[in-house]
């Protein structure tokens, strides 16, 4: 008796909670949908007449289709190097024995400590005199250097776990460390290098600040840039600006679904001791 | 003739050199030079162009605490620290202890909650800034079926930041009841077992063993939700801009408004240096959580 009287208070919490989580989302979805009469007098139902203008006047738009290409570049790019020398730099410090192993491995610590927003001036500047702005590489370089420090953490402890006698037997067979890496470490860590895959592309996907302050240059726009000039336009056509918000928020949705184990493993893995 | 024993030395010292080179060269470049560079340039008054020059020692940080803008960014910074810390992660806590036994549907809800993080914080900020708007969002839609006014909350200066807040709370919650829950997956079930043989019931065996071992893994997500917290930035541009007459800045949109778009470089940088003080002295008190690192530790 007592245990059912607590399940359905239980289950009273969550579904409100549930529903306090779902709502704005499903409201912005319908709100692409409606007029703006209709927003004002129909906010929570269903559309009563459904307009499709404001998602077909994006998907005909080309600079929507370029600033999600240009995301896109930015997030693959950030993603193809920081997988590269952030397993690089973790199997060294995983595998290779060397006098200052434990000081580098703490370099790298300490910079998960620095907040991005110090070094945003002095960034811009470093990347301007390398002559880097007007180009991809003013967002995808800073962001493989902040993206460092915690996929270095990720691999290493992945590298860390894996048994030792495969790498004896390996290095015994003459095999260098440079080819290990390459036939043996790589081809056996997909989960670690998913997780940090997924975490790193949706870090850049999502990344507002660095491209606002590195890109001047509109064709170089990123898409969360795109839809903050896109609400400057259209400031209080919802209609709108909701159609856009949904048109990228349900990429992001699905991508969750389809990846939400290796997200969910990158975020609490490095967190949690086992 | 070169011994093997020799090759084997060469191979380390070439894989060392090979495979550090890269990460080394750019996180030096462009995270730890950076940070050094800030709080070189926050003792001149630069605009970036040629070399600075005129030095003004700590001029830049004396306006800085006199500006109420400032003063007024930095205590909504903590506003949002205490928020997150008082309310956010023991209400975290709460549901991830509710959902983390054998309830039915227990995957779905994990999933709801967790769903607003991985949407971008522009994207989030902006469904909260069509819902709070008095014409046409949601909070109209529920002041007028009780036939009142609807406010305007981002524009009123009362109420702004507690807007703000909320959007937090929606987005960010859930991850910290993510790790919560991770955490108390890797209690060992032997433990709860002998309590409940010894006849714990749930809420004794929440608060006599489930947190207290959880403790390492809430130190973690205190100072993740921590360092967040100074960080803040995206949530608040499209929400008020900092708006309205400056009373909703985070530490990070002053120094884009006040530093970066007028490009006053040392000025920007003083404040980047103050916010990386504030993260130092957290990080200071954490060195030994974060820095354990024993044998096996993955952190």
């Amino acid at each position: 008796m007592k245990t059912n009287f607590r399940t359905y208070y239980l289950y009273l919490i969550l579904f409100f909670l549930a529903g306090v989580i779902i709502i704005p989302l499903y409201v912005s979805v319908m709100g692409g949908f409606k007029h703006t009469g209709e927003l004002r007098t129909n906010s929570l139902g269903l559309p009563i007449d459904w307009k499709f203008e404001n998602y077909i006047s994006l998907l005909v738009n080309s600079d929507f289709w370029l600033f999600l290409w240009n995301s896109t570049v930015y997030a693959v790019g950030t993603t193809f190097f920081v997988v590269l020398f952030a397993s690089m730099t973790a199997f060294v410090f995983a595998h290779v024995k060397f006098a200052a192993n434990k000081f580098l491995y703490n370099y790298f610590l300490l910079g998960l400590m620095f907040p991005f927003a110090t070094a945003i001036l002095p960034l811009f500047l470093r990347v301007r005199d390398f002559g880097l702005l007007g180009t991809s590489w003013a967002v995808i370089i800073p962001q493989i250097a902040f993206g460092l420090g915690f996929s270095i953490i990720l691999f290493r402890g992945f590298f860390r776990q894996m048994p030792k006698e495969i790498f004896e037997a390996a290095v015994c067979d003459g095999c260098s460390y440079i080819q290990f890496y390459f036939r043996f470490t790589l081809p056996l860590s997909t989960p670690i290098l998913a997780t940090v895959s997924v975490i790193t592309l949706t870090g850049s996907w999502n990344n507002y600040l660095l491209p606002l302050i590195m890109i001047n240059d509109e064709s170089l726009y990123s898409w969360p840039m795109g839809i903050m000039v896109f609400r400057g336009e259209y400031f209080t056509d919802w209609g709108k600006i909701l159609a856009y918000v949904s048109l990228t928020l349900v990429p992001a949705v699905v991508f969750f679904f389809a990846l939400q184990k290796y997200i969910v493993a990158g975020l609490t893995g490095g967190a949690v001791k086992e | 003739m070169r011994s093997a024993k020799l090759d084997a030395l060469l191979s380390r010292y070439y894989t060392i050199i090979i495979f550090l080179i890269p990460a080394l060269t750019i996180f030096t470049l462009f995270v730890v030079l950076p940070i050094g560079e800030a709080a070189y340039y926050s003792f001149f008054r630069w605009n970036g162009y040629g070399a600075p020059e005129k030095f003004v020692g700590f001029k830049n940080y004396e306006f800085l605490f006199k500006n109420r803008v400032f003063i007024l960014s930095l205590k909504n910074n903590f506003y949002i620290i205490a928020i997150s810390l008082f309310v956010q992660l023991p209400f975290a806590l709460l549901i991830a202890l509710m959902i983390s036994d054998k309830l039915r549907g227990a995957a779905f809800f994990r999933t709801i909650f967790f769903l607003p993080f991985i949407l971008a914080e522009i994207v989030t900020a902006l469904i909260w800034a069509y819902i709070y708007d008095g014409n046409y969002g949601l909070v109209a839609a529920i002041w007028g079926f009780f036939g009142a006014e609807a406010p305007f909350v981002l524009g009123d200066k009362d109420w702004a930041l507690v807007a703000i807040l909320i959007v937090i709370f929606w987005k960010f919650f859930g991850i910290h009841m993510m790790i919560y829950i991770a955490g108390l997956q890797a209690i060992s079930k032997e433990v709860l077992e002998a309590a409940k043989v010894d006849g714990a019931g749930p809420i004794t065996t929440a608060f006599r063993i489930k947190i207290p071992m959880l403790i390492p893994t809430i130190k973690l997500s205190v100072f993740l939700s921590l360092l967040g917290s100074l960080q803040l930035f995206d949530i608040i541009m499209p929400l008020t801009g900092g708006g309205p007459s400056n009373v909703t800045h985070s530490m990070v949109s002053y120094l884009y408004y006040f530093g970066v778009m007028r490009m006053k470089v040392g000025f920007g940088s003083a404040v980047g240096v103050v916010i990386f003080l504030i993260c130092l002295f957290i990080a200071i008190g954490y060195q030994r959580t974060l820095m354990r690192d024993d044998n096996e530790n993955k952190f």
